[in-house]
Formats: structure tokens, sequence, C-alpha cells
């Protein structure tokens, strides 16, 4: 289908599927078995230019937007979801730096990010703080000099790995969520140490870690905007970076079906090919459905983002959710198609199951995100009664 | 350090069909790509640039469409690049060939090595680069499988042969041809392939190049193709099926037959 992309967006998004393709593939299941964090593929994409996609043209940057993002995000997906959540992420830890942050901050960080010199990190997520991430406990106490960091986030994607953090921690604990601000801290600021490094059911490659804070002294510059609005922040963050999960859930289902595809055709049973069954090509087709929705859903909510709109909320929870149930849906299809070879790691739809399943789960749960969706149907029909 | 690269636009594809009334490539409908060894040496011109400064030049000779071919070089990191293009240019042969780029060698300012891919995939004559050298009666390394080091005017490479390597150490200017050993070629970037998009590819045709006409192209060619054809396929291969035993019985059966054992 012809989505209007414009001369750059196809320049990225096929030079996007050119790294996936000749440097990712080769290593793919190797890094997945390894668990290891994928410098080498890091590397190559910050050389040709991919990291500096989402970041402005005065920091160094391509000037994109959230479509541009996703279609990165979505490329990298179809070969492996655990490189593109690792480049994404960084995206998202700049990403309130970007729209908050004073000219000096965005002059100090942005450019070694847009290089790839540098990935960033997002850290919003603690032990008592998933779903309900209003009830942060880790703080960030105003004293002579900065502010002073105690207490533990969880689950954070390129922990250890990334030397610039966005960390939401409350400067005024009496206010609860509305004491809460955005503060960037650096790698190698003393105090801050890295917990245990997960060991996941998908996205191996990637890393997600817990970030350590026992009296750690941030300089008081590093604050992002005024202090008291970092949940706010980070919820209006997590509204626009959710197309990429989208673009995430597009990509693995795309690469899902092309994988179910060419196994369908070669698998032979009863003397034909699984392809010429009736039942398999409504599997296939139904796929194939599920997949150019989510891409016109994702790509529709990410143009939204990038227009300017005010409120975004509902398009990219759609988005999001849509496309990642879609993943979950096509990749467990795509291993029912492939059989117990599918079951078997020397395929790759094994692999893309298991990487799905995240999906459904970070950047809000899809049962969190639907109540949100409610939420807002319910207020319209309130303001229109 | 100036550096020039020759590279050629060939067909991507294997499965290339020949017009039986010109015995020339039927291009139409194939995608074209950088001659594969090319690649090789571009990327070797940009990695001696990046270390030792300088600007790379990659040269072409080709229809108008053979500028793709150098704006991916651009996207690759060479700085500036010349089409040779020219109805005068058609049908050359490898010495004509090598005759038009060694007249556009000499126009540029300066040259100081000269890389070209150890061979086409199209024509696999490898004979360009070594001609090329001829002609401009400059040393010549084929097989380059490593640059050294590039100093004072000095040249020192490794080249492959057949048990093992050589090093040589040559004055500059040289050409040398590089084997695929030599280098992982990079991926575009994209600030390259945006620049390469606007970046200036000059044309020269014949009276840029200031050659006689009877020098390059068909006519400047001391070879023409008379036929191109498919070999006829006189050896034919048969597998002996059923137990091992009865296979290798077969076998000494029909050896015999053939006078063989």
């Amino acid at each position: 289908m012809d989505y209007f992309l414009d001369e750059q967006q196809k320049t990225i998004k096929a030079l996007a599927r050119r790294i996936a393709e000749e440097r990712i593939l080769p290593v793919r299941a190797e890094l997945d078995e390894k668990e290891e964090f994928p410098w080498d593929i890091v590397k190559e994409l910050a050389a040709a230019d991919m990291f500096r996609v989402f970041v402005p043209e005065e920091y160094d940057g391509l000037n994109g937007g959230c479509l541009e993002l996703c279609l990165v995000v979505e490329e990298l997906s179809r070969v492996c979801s655990g490189v593109a959540v690792t480049y994404a992420a960084s995206a998202l830890g700049c990403m309130t730096l970007m729209e908050y942050g004073t000219d000096e901050q965005k002059q100090k960080y942005l450019p070694d990010i847009a290089s790839g010199r540098k990935l960033s990190a997002f850290a919003i997520t603690e032990p008592t703080a998933g779903s309900d991430a209003a009830n942060i406990k880790t703080t960030a106490e105003k004293v002579e000099g900065g502010y002073l960091l105690n207490g533990t986030k969880q689950f954070i994607t390129n922990g250890g790995e990334a030397e610039i953090y966005t960390v939401i921690a409350l400067t005024d604990k009496t206010k609860g969520a509305r004491g809460a601000s955005a503060i960037i801290v650096e790698k190698d600021t003393p105090g801050f140490t890295f917990g245990k490094k997960e060991k996941k059911l998908g996205i191996r490659t990637s890393a997600t870690r817990e970030l350590v804070f026992k009296n750690c002294l941030v300089p008081e510059e590093n604050l992002l905007g005024k202090p008291g609005l970092g949940f706010i922040q980070a919820m209006r963050l997590f509204d626009r970076s959710r197309p990429g999960i989208g673009a995430q859930g597009v990509g693995l289902a795309q690469g899902a079906l092309e994988a179910a595809t060419d196994y369908a055709r070669e698998r032979v049973q009863f003397k034909q090919p699984l392809i010429t069954m009736p039942v398999i090509q409504n599997m296939l087709a139904d796929m194939a459905i599920q997949v150019e929705a989510a891409r016109a859903l994702v790509y529709a909510a990410a143009r939204h983002v990038d227009s300017g709109a005010r409120n975004v909320t509902e398009e990219s929870a759609m988005a999001k959710v849509f496309a990642s149930d879609a993943a979950m849906k096509v990749t467990v299809d795509a291993v029912q198609i492939c059989g117990g070879s599918g079951y078997m790691r020397d395929y790759p739809v094994e692999k893309m199951m298991r990487d799905a399943k995240i999906l459904q789960i970070y950047e809000g749960t899809n049962q969190i995100l639907r109540n949100a969706i409610a939420v807002n149907l319910r207020k319209r029909k309130a303001r229109t009664a | 350090m100036n550096i020039v690269v020759c590279l050629k636009q060939v067909p991507g594809t294997t499965e290339v069909k020949i017009d039986p009334r010109t015995n020339t490539l039927i291009r139409q409908g194939i995608e074209n790509i950088i001659n594969p060894f090319d690649t090789y040496a571009i990327e070797e011109g940009v990695r001696i640039k990046e270390k030792d400064g300088g600007k790379v030049t990659v040269i072409t000779m080709g229809p108008s469409q053979a500028e793709a071919a150098l704006r991916e070089a651009i996207s690759l990191g060479a700085d500036e690049a010349v089409l040779l293009s020219d109805r005068a240019f058609a049908g050359a042969d490898t010495w004509a060939t090598a005759f038009t780029l060694s007249c556009a060698v000499k126009k540029l300012d300066k040259y100081d090595l000269i890389i070209c891919g150890r061979q086409t995939i199209d024509g696999d004559t490898g004979q360009v680069g070594p001609e090329l050298a001829e002609m401009l009666d400059i040393p010549f390394v084929a097989y380059v499988s490593q640059v050294e080091e590039v100093k004072d005017g000095c040249l020192r490479v490794r080249r492959m042969i057949e048990e093992g390597h050589e090093v040589i150490e040559t004055t500059l200017p040289a050409v040398i041809t590089v084997a695929k050993e030599i280098n992982v070629p990079r991926l575009p970037s994209l600030r390259g392939i945006m620049k390469s998009k606007s970046a200036a590819v000059q044309t020269w045709g014949i009276s840029e190049l200031g050659a006689d006409e009877s020098t390059v192209g068909l006519s400047g060619s001391s070879t023409q193709v008379i036929k191109i054809f498919f070999p006829r396929r006189v050896h034919q291969a048969e597998m002996l099926e059923g137990p091992l035993e009865k296979q290798v019985d077969t076998l000494i059966d029909r050896l015999k037959n053939a006078g063989l054992c």
C-alpha cells in the first residue's frame, strides 16, 4: 500500500531495512541466545546516522518526527525486535530533554546522542510503580549544590549501557505525583549504580536493568523544565512515543508473516505445499490483514503526533494497543503454521513470538491504555450530553 | 593524498540475456549496481582518506545512468565524481576503456593512488587496472589484500599470491587492484545519501578529454566480440542409486567399460 512517504522517509526506511538484513539478520539468533547487548549493531546504526533521525537539526540531527522514528523501528523490528527497542529506548530517553530542555541542556547532550556515541534511557518504573506509575518512591531532595537522589528504578531499558538517563523522581514527596520532576543523571555520577540485569522471555539482546541511587548528587541544572511537572511530562512523553511501540509490533508481525509465508510455500504435506491449502491460506490472509491495518493505524497516529496536535493520547494508545495485539496474534499463528519446526530455535518465529509479548505490557499495558481510551470516550459523551 | 577510484556499473544479476544481433547485454529491466569488487576499492580509498587526509575522486565510463553508481559512491564517502559519457565511447573493449580512463586521470589536477576492483562481474577480464597503469606509465600491484602504509610518496601493500602473500613497496603514483579480502565495505549513511543527491557530478565527453575518435570506443578497440554463446553441454552426470555395495559394483563396471581401469 502506498503511504505517501516523502523522499527522505523512503530513504530512511530503505537504509534501515538494509542494515537489518545485512548486519542484524546474520547475528540475531546469536544475540538472542547469548543475551548480549548489541554494541556492534549500535555502532552500525550510529555510522548510518540512524540516531540522528529523531534529533533536531540544530543539535546535529536530521529533524525527523514520530513517523520517521517509527519507520526505523518498524524495519529493525522486522528482523530483531530486541535491537529495535535498544534503538527506540535511546529516543525515549532524550524526548523529555528535547521537549522541555533549555538550549544549553540540549547542546550538552543531544549531539552525542544524535551521533550514537552515547545512548540514553528513560526511567520511571519502580518496584511499586508499574501501571500505577504515580506511585513512585525515588526522591530527589533539594540540597545545596543540586538534588540528592535516593531510590531504585526497575526494568530500565538500556540500563547500564546508556550514558544519559532521564529519571523521574520526587522533588517534593509530600505532593505525590505532583511533586515529581524529570532530572538528567549521567552514568558515572557517584552514588549511581546498576542492580540486577534481568533475564527475559524475549527481546533478550536488549539490556533491562535496575538503577540504584544512593545519595547521588546531581547538579541543579540537570532539572528538565519546572519542578513538579515530571509526572505530566512523562505522560506526555508516552503519548508521543507509543506509536513507536506500535511500529515495533508492525515490524515484528511483518517479519513473522514473511517467515510463515516462506515456510508454507516450501513445506509439503499430503503431496502439496501448505500454501495451497485453504486453511493455511485463510490464516495467512488474516495475518496480512492484521499487519496492514496495524501499519495504517501506526502511520496515521504518528502523523497525528507530528501534526502538533495538542491531545494525542487516544490515537497513540489505539495504535500501540492494536499493533501489539496484532503482533502477538500474528506471531502465534506464524509458529502454528511452521508447526514443529516453528517451535524450534533453528527457525526465527519462536523468537518473534517471545519478542511480541512485551509489546502488550510496556509503555502502558494494553489494559491500562484501553482504560485511557474509554475514559476519553466517557468524557466526550459527558461534555455533549 | 589524491585518490582516484575507477568503478563500473554492472547488471545486478547473473541471469543476463544477450542480444543475439549485437552480442551485447540486454540491460532493459535489470537493476544496475556498482561492480561488487569496486565497492572494496571505494571503501579502501575512503579509509585511506579518513586516516591520512586528502580526497577521493570516483570515475566511471558508461551511459548517463551510470551517474547513479557515482552518486552511490559519494554516499559511501567519495568526494568528487566524474562520468565519462559520450556516444564515441560506446563499444569499448578493455584497452579502449583503459585508454579513456587514462585520459581522464591525466586531466585531473593531481593523482597519487588509483584503486580499481580486481575485475568486474560482467566482463571478468581483470585487464583494465593493469592496462591503465601501463598507459599512465606508473607502477601496478594486483590482488592487494591490505594497504599497510602510505607515506612519503611510497606505498606498502600486501598482495595475495597462490600460496601466501607478498609485501610490495612502490613509489607513488601507482595503480592497485584490490581483492575482496581487503575490507568490509560500509553501508551508506543518511547524511551521505542526502549529500550524494545534491552533489555535482561532472560529465566529460570526447572533447573534454581531447582524445581522437579513433582511439576510443569501438574504433579504438583492438578486440571485438564476434559471438557470445552458452557452451554446448558435453559432460553428463549420472547419479548411482541403491545399496552402497551395488553402487560400487556399478561404478567399477562403468570404469572398466570406459577403459579407465
